[in-house]
């Protein structure tokens, strides 16, 4: 069977869209307003916590979500995995979707965005030593890279057509392309290891003000391993997502062995977790009340949940059940990040951070157009693999 | 008597011309203090808490006053750091009862944590071993608020062209030869500025001249790597909200992570080629399953 993607087709502007367009457009006033009245009108962050949800979950764990088409690289490419090929270029749209939406979010979060270009341009001024620094370059090329990743499947739909200046230059370029796509995708594979480690080295220098079960030499191959399980999580919900919502032929079977790779994953992230919490000799730790154990705890478990019901066979078997527990172990990165940059970081007596309504409401206006331009890509350009389950192609798995 | 004159003299005479920028810190090495390190020794047993300090601070910084409404009036009185305070008076009570004052400030850590979050160099250990805030330089991206163990880099929340604001050690009246503000006003002499090394020597003599008046240490000689500005103290220091960091600064095992994973950028250029290496075979081995792309 071949997996060639095409495009969806179907009427863009539908009632759910037309939502979708209304929170990005109450998103865009709240940050108009944001830009003219300072940061602190319009979100709740305050000196003690002077970082929130922007970060933490726009940044933070947006790019960790959108690790799909990393981890999808990593297993294509890096191990030879050229059964998984049809869930790569989902997953890598789905990636450069979430990348430049958090790189949005940075610059509607950094007080001073307008002296953003001066971090590639002033190599000068570099200071070696900050892992933010290492983040922010390696963001912005990997946006770069992923839309670079992804351009073949624009070029190609601007190549049809007749002889005009620019068919043929989306069809030189193509070609140019193709030929180097593999140290592109080399490339694609280098940032996120990079970069998601160094989201974890960025709180190493919080020192004390982040929790003793948190805080880490470690975090870096914390992050950088519990963001490729989140990316294998994620191509399964996308790709169940694709089937509810635009009937494409479902691919268990592919889903379900990923779903054990991502297993493989959480077993080396709790080995990992578990045995730095040992060597720094703060299993204790676990075991205190208050809030900090119930918080670790509650990620162990949503961890741990998921990676042993992907060992069973019927839940591999079965499109709703992968996708419910791939949710979940996205849910559990989504709040290792969470506890590490937000709810397991304490200033001191004193303060205290809640996010502020128009705060909410820009963030969910950040995801309210990466989906909308989700939508409208597949259904413009060819990125789902699979006939669909409506053409009358289909022959229905059970 | 006061060794913060003699060295505010000396300053004088060296024209600030010691004017010896401290490049960033490489490695996992602890930085000893610079040679011309300055800074401020402050005594709690001497403090009266008459807040002459706070109110010179926000004079000699031009920094609008904090303004709150207190039953029917307006006051100037401001009750904790923020963008428009850069130095602030505050009482603590231990278990004891024991009463303290507590001048909080920069603290001008010998390896800053700030410094070491800055991307691009915006705030540096600059002369002197003063930290120091770059306009030109700052995105606001407010790391260093989340770095700085001591909560002190403030950032003015409701302007449209945000700043960091906290004590550079009053730089603009040294380079002309005076002493900070909070010192040359304080009329108990509580707060004294001197040479890192003088000022700890002083601190030493007066703890070691009057036994069992203060607790025996120094805070900020060694804590969290040293800090700049050291204080002696008749109640326990974490009683005053100064944090117990132990010795080594969070910015040493910071970079030891940072350098120890990319060695000079070496191990992600070795990555690089066998990355490339190994996906220009397994794409040869796979074939080039995006068969449309070659249409
Ligand atoms: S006290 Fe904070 S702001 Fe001051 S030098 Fe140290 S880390 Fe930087
Ligand atoms: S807010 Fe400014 S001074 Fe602070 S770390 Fe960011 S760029 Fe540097
Ligand atoms: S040295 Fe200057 S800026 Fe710092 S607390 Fe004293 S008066 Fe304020």
């Amino acid at each position: 069977m071949t997996h060639v993607a095409q495009p969806l087709g179907g009427p863009l502007l539908t009632r759910g869209y037309r939502v979708l367009l209304g929170m990005a457009g109450i998103a865009l006033l709240l940050i108009a307003w944001r830009f003219a009245a300072g940061l602190g009108a319009v979100t709740g962050l305050n000196d003690g916590y002077p970082w929130g949800i922007w970060i933490a979950f726009d940044v933070v764990t947006g790019t960790a979500l959108a690790c799909g088409g990393y981890a999808m690289a990593l297993l294509v490419y890096a191990l030879s995995r050229g059964e998984y090929h049809p869930l790569v270029r989902p997953a890598l749209l789905t990636s450069a979707l979430g990348y430049s939406i958090a790189g949005v979010a940075i610059a509607v979060d950094v007080g001073r965005p307008w002296f953003i270009h001066r971090i590639p341009l002033r190599p000068d001024l570099w200071n070696l030593n900050s892992a933010l620094l290492e983040v922010a370059l390696c963001v912005m090329a990997y946006v770069i890279v992923l839309w670079i990743e992804l351009a073949p499947v624009f070029l190609r739909r601007w190549a049809a057509g007749g002889e005009t200046g620019f068919t043929r230059f989306a069809r030189a370029a193509t070609r140019g392309l193709n030929r180097a796509m593999p140290f592109i995708i080399a490339l694609g594979i280098l940032l996120p290891t990079m970069h998601q480690s160094s989201l974890g080295t960025v709180m190493v220098l919080a020192g004390p003000k982040l929790h003793p079960l948190w805080q880490t030499t470690f975090l870096p191959g914390l992050f950088l391993v519990s963001c490729i399980g989140m990316g294998f999580a994620m191509v399964v919900v996308e790709s169940s997502l694709a089937v509810l919502a635009f009937g494409r032929r479902p691919e268990t079977p592919m889903l379900g062995r990923l779903s054990r790779a991502a297993s493989i994953t959480v077993a080396l992230f709790l080995v990992f977790r578990f045995g730095d919490l040992a060597v720094r000799g703060q299993l204790g730790a676990l075991f205190a009340a208050g809030r900090y154990s119930l918080l670790f705890w509650l990620e162990t478990i949503l961890f741990v949940l998921p990676a042993l019901m992907f060992l069973r066979a019927t839940v591999r078997r079965h499109l709703g059940a992968l996708f419910g527990w791939s949710c979940i172990l996205a849910l559990a990165g989504a709040l290792y990040r969470f506890d590490t940059y937000l709810l397991a970081f304490d200033p001191g007596p004193g303060w205290s951070y809640f996010p502020a309504a128009p705060e909410i409401l820009i963030t969910l206006g950040f995801v309210a157009v990466e989906v909308a331009l989700y939508v409208a890509i597949v259904k413009r350009f060819p990125i789902l693999g699979g006939p669909s389950a409506r053409s009358g192609r289909v022959e229905v798995t059970a | 008597m006061s060794v913060d004159r003699r060295t505010a003299l000396r300053l004088i005479a060296a024209g600030g011309a010691a004017a010896t920028t401290t490049g960033a810190v490489r490695g996992d090495e602890a930085p000893a203090p610079p040679p011309d390190a300055v800074g401020l020794l402050y005594d709690t047993t001497k403090c009266i808490g008459c807040k002459t300090c706070v109110v010179a601070c926000h004079e000699a910084n031009e920094l609008p006053p904090e303004t709150r409404e207190w039953g029917d009036g307006l006051y100037d009185a401001p009750t904790k750091l923020g963008s428009r305070t850069k130095n602030i008076i505050k009482l603590y009570r231990d278990d004891q009862g024991r009463e303290s004052y507590m001048k909080e400030q920069c603290m001008h850590c010998v390896d800053p944590s700030c410094a070491g979050a800055c991307m691009i160099g915006a705030l540096q250990k600059r002369e002197f071993g003063i930290v120091t805030w770059v306009k030109d330089r700052c995105i606001a991206c407010r790391y260093c608020q989340v770095a700085c163990p001591f909560n002190i880099p403030k950032f003015e929340w409701d302007a449209r062209d945000p700043r960091i604001v906290k004590c550079e050690l009053c730089r603009h009246l040294l380079a002309r030869g005076e002493k900070p503000a909070c010192v040359r006003v304080c009329p108990r002499e509580a707060v004294i500025f001197g040479k890192r090394d003088e000022l700890l020597a002083e601190a030493k003599r007066r703890i070691d001249s009057e036994p069992g008046r203060y607790v025996p240490k120094v805070y900020g000689e060694t804590d969290g790597g040293g800090t700049q500005v050291l204080y002696v103290s008749h109640i326990a220091f974490e009683k005053l909200g100064l944090p117990d960091l132990g010795d080594q600064a969070p910015s040493v095992r910071a970079r030891a992570v940072q350098h120890g994973l990319y060695q000079g950028f070496v191990a992600p250029a070795a990555l690089y080629v066998v990355l490339g290496a190994v996906v220009l075979r397994n794409r040869k081995r796979i074939g080039n399953t995006d068969e449309e792309d070659d249409a």
